[in-house]
C-alpha cells in the first residue's frame, strides 16, 4: 500500500496477431493500442470515452489480467498485472456490458454462490454478501429464478453484483449501459456513483458522452488505439471553446452536400447523425464566423427541418477530438 | 469449492435441452448396439460385457465431448474469462467442469445398462457388484482428470473441436471399450497402456465377468492422478498463452 494510484498504465501496447483465409492463410496483425498511459487515483471513478473499435475493451482486459499487452506495464492497487496475476486478480471486479458472462441454465442465486466459492468469499460470509448485494442491485426475491428469463436490465445488475462479491478495492466496468433501457441505464449510474461515493476505484468505459459527463472525476478520450484527450469533463469542454454550434434537421443529404459543408470557410467540423428518417447536422464553427447562411445555402434543394444555432456542449468537445485523431 | 463447482456445472449441464434429448436417446442407441453385435454369440456374458464397454463410451464421449464441449460453450457463454479471473488456480477453476461431465457420463453407463436390461432382457449380474461400483467412481474420476489434460488444449484453441472428433473413435478402439485389446495391431499396445479408460475399462469388465480387479483400478487412479498433476502444469501454462494469444474470448 501507500501508493497513491490504483491503476497505473505506461505506454501499453497490444497487438493482435491472427490468420485468416484456411487455404492460403495470411497472417492479420491489429493494432489495437498503441502506448497508452495514465494513472487514476484511490477513490476515483474515470472514464475511458471513445468510439466502437477505439481499444477500451483491449485497454480494460490488459490491466485486469485477461491479456498479457505486447509492450508496456500496467500496475493495479501496486502490482504488476503480469508478474503479480493473482495479487491483481484478488483485488479487482470486471463487469462487461451485453448479456453474455453468466449461467444462463442457473440461478442468479447460484451464479453468485459459484463465484463467490470461486473468488474465495469466506463460507461464512458468503451468504450474508450475496443477500447484500442482490438488495444493493434490486434483485431480492427474484435470485431463485433462471437467469436465461432475466432481462438485459435484470443480467446486467446480476453482473455487478457478481463483480462486487469479494468487495474488490478497483472495479473495471466495460460499457455496462450498454443494451438497457434508459430507466434502468439511470439507476445503474446511480449504483456506480455509490460505489465511487464509498471509497470504490472505478474505471468505466462508455462511448456515450452524456454517461461519461455525469459520472466521471476524469475522463480520458481514446480513439483509434490512442489516447486524444485527458482532464475532468469541463477541461474537456474547453476544447470546444471559441466555436459556435449549427444544428439542422433534414431528410436525405446527399453525401456531396456534407462534403461541401465542411469546406466553408469558419467550419471546423461536421457530424450527421441517423434518427430515423431525419438525418441531424452538427457544423462546428470559429465563434466570430456565422456560417448559418452559408449552411443553408449549400443544403438549398434539401427539404429541412428545425434550424438553430447554440453554444458547444462537452460532446461537441468530444467529436472534435475524435475527429481529429 | 470444488464440489460446488462439480455440482453447479452437473445442473448448467443437465438443464440443456440438447443434452438431455442426447443423454436419452444415446444410450438406447448404444444398448441396441451392443445386443445386435454380440447376439451372435450367443453367450450371455459376452452381451453384459458389451453393455459395459458401450456405456464406457457414453462415459468417454461425455467427457470428450464434454469438457471440450463445456469449454467451448463457456467461451460463447463469455463465463470463460469470468472464472479463468478468479484468483485461483486454473486447473481448479477447470477441474470441476471436466469431473462434471464424466459424471454426467457415468449417467450414461448406468443408463445403458439400465435400458440393455429392459429391452433385451440382458441379465445383470456381476461378479463383483462392489468391486463395479467402486471402478465406476474410480472411472469417473479418471476420465475427470484426463478430460483436464483434454481441456488445456481447448482452452487455448478456439477451434479444438475437431481435435475432439478426431480422437473419439481411435480412443474408444484403443481403450478396449468396444473390443478387447488383445485383438488389436500390437502396436496399440503400449499407446492403451498409458491411457487411464484402458485400465478403468478393464477394471469393469473384470468386475464384470470376474478377474483381478483391484490391481486395474490401482492402476488407473494412479495414471489419472499423473493426468491431473500433467493436467495442472499443462493448464498454468496454457492459461498464460491464452492471456499473449488472447483466444479466452470469442473475438
Ligand atoms: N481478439 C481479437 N482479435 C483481433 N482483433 C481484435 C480482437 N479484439 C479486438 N480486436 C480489434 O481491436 C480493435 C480494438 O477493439 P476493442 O478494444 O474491442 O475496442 P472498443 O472496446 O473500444 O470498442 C478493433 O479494431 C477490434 O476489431
Ligand atoms: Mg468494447
Amino acid at each position: 500500500m501507500g501508493n497513491e494510484y490504483a491503476i497505473e498504465a505506461d505506454q501499453l501496447r497490444r497487438t493482435y496477431r491472427g490468420r485468416t483465409g484456411w487455404l492460403r492463410p495470411k497472417k492479420t496483425e491489429v493494432d489495437a493500442v498503441r502506448g497508452v498511459s495514465f494513472t487514476v487515483r484511490r477513490g476515483e471513478l474515470f472514464g475511458l470515452l471513445g468510439p466502437n473499435g477505439a481499444g477500451k475493451t483491449t485497454t480494460i482486459k490488459m490491466l485486469n489480467t485477461l491479456l498479457i499487452p505486447t509492450s508496456g506495464t500496467a500496475r493495479v492497487g501496486g502490482h504488476d498485472v503480469v508478474k503479480q496475476t493473482r495479487e491483481v486478480r484478488r483485488r479487482i471486479g470486471y463487469v462487461f456490458g451485453g448479456d453474455r458472462g453468466l449461467y444462463e441454465r442457473l440461478s442468479a442465486l447460484d451464479n453468485l454462490r459459484y463465484f463467490a466459492e470461486l473468488y474465495g468469499v469466506a463460507p461464512r460470509e458468503q451468504k450474508r454478501r450475496i443477500a447484500e448485494l442482490l438488495d444493493l442491485v434490486g434483485l431480492a426475491g427474484r435470485e431463485r429464478e433462471r437467469v436465461e428469463g432475466y432481462s438485459r436490465g435484470m443480467r446486467q445488475r446480476l453482473h455487478i453484483a457478481r463483480g462486487l462479491l469479494h468487495a474488490p478495492d478497483v472495479l473495471f466496468l466495460d460499457e455496462p449501459s450498454i443494451g438497457v433501457d434508459p430507466v434502468a441505464a439511470r439507476e445503474l449510474r446511480r449504483t456506480v456513483a455509490d460505489l465511487a461515493a464509498s471509497g470504490t476505484t472505478v474505471l468505466l468505459t462508455t462511448h456515450y458522452m452524456v454517461e461519461a459527463d455525469e459520472l466521471c472525476d476524469r475522463i480520458a478520450v481514446i480513439a483509434d488505439g490512442q489516447i486524444q484527450a485527458l482532464g475532468t469533463p469541463a477541461e474537456l469542454r474547453h476544447r470546444a471553446d471559441g466555436r459556435r454550434v449549427v444544428e439542422v434537421e433534414a431528410y436525405g443529404v446527399p453525401d456531396s452536400a456534407v462534403a461541401a459543408l465542411r469546406e466553408l470557410p469558419g467550419v471546423r467540423e461536421t457530424a450527421v447523425e441517423e434518427r430515423g428518417a431525419l438525418q441531424l447536422l452538427t457544423v462546428q464553427s470559429d465563434a466570430h464566423v456565422d456560417v448559418q447562411g452559408e449552411v443553408l445555402r449549400e443544403l438549398a434543394g434539401v427539404r429541412l427541418g428545425r434550424v438553430s444555432s447554440r453554444e458547444p456542449t462537452l460532446e461537441d468537445a468530444y467529436v472534435a477530438i475524435v475527429n481529429a485523431a | 469449492m470444488l464440489l460446488l463447482g462439480t455440482l453447479l456445472h452437473v445442473k448448467q449441464i443437465s438443464r440443456s435441452p440438447l443434452e438431455v434429448a442426447i443423454a436419452m436417446v444415446v444410450p438406447i442407441v448404444q444398448a441396441t448396439l451392443a445386443v445386435y453385435l454380440f447376439r451372435s454369440g450367443g453367450e450371455q456374458h459376452r452381451l453384459i460385457e458389451a453393455a459395459v464397454g458401450a456405456g464406457l463410451m457414453g462415459v468417454w464421449s461425455s467427457v470428450l465431448f464434454g469438457s471440450g464441449g463445456a469449454i467451448q460453450n463457456q467461451r460463447w457463454q463469455g463465463t470463460l474469462e469470468m472464472i479463468m479471473l478468479a484468483p485461483r488456480r486454473p486447473m481448479l477453476v477447470i477441474l470441476p467442469i471436466t469431473v462434471a461431465t464424466g459424471l454426467t457420463g457415468a449417467y450414461s453407463l448406468l443408463a445403458t445398462l439400465t435400458w440393455g436390461r429392459l429391452l433385451y432382457g440382458i441379465r445383470l449380474d456381476f461378479a463383483h457388484p462392489a468391486a463395479f461400483v467402486v471402478a465406476a467412481v474410480v472411472c469417473v474420476l479418471a476420465l475427470g482428470m484426463f478430460g483436464l489434460l483434454l481441456a488445456s488444449t481447448f482452452v487455448l484453441m478456439r477451434n479444438a473441436n475437431a481435435l475432439t472428433n478426431a480422437l473419439e473413435y481411435p480412443i474408444w478402439l484403443v481403450s478396449g471399450m468396444l473390443v478387447p485389446i488383445t485383438v488389436l495391431p500390437a502396436w496399440t499396445g503400449p499407446i492403451a497402456a498409458v491411457l487411464p479408460t484402458t485400465w478403468g475399462a478393464r477394471a469393469l469388465r473384470e468386475a464384470t465377468t470376474g478377474g483381478p480387479v483391484w490391481p486395474s483400478i490401482g492402476i488407473c487412479l494412479a495414471i489419472s492422478l499423473g493426468c491431473l498433476i500433467l493436467g495442472g502444469f499443462a493448464m498454468t501454462y496454457v492459461e498464460r498463452r491464452a492471456r499473449a494469444a488472447a483466444t479466452l474470448a470469442l473475438a
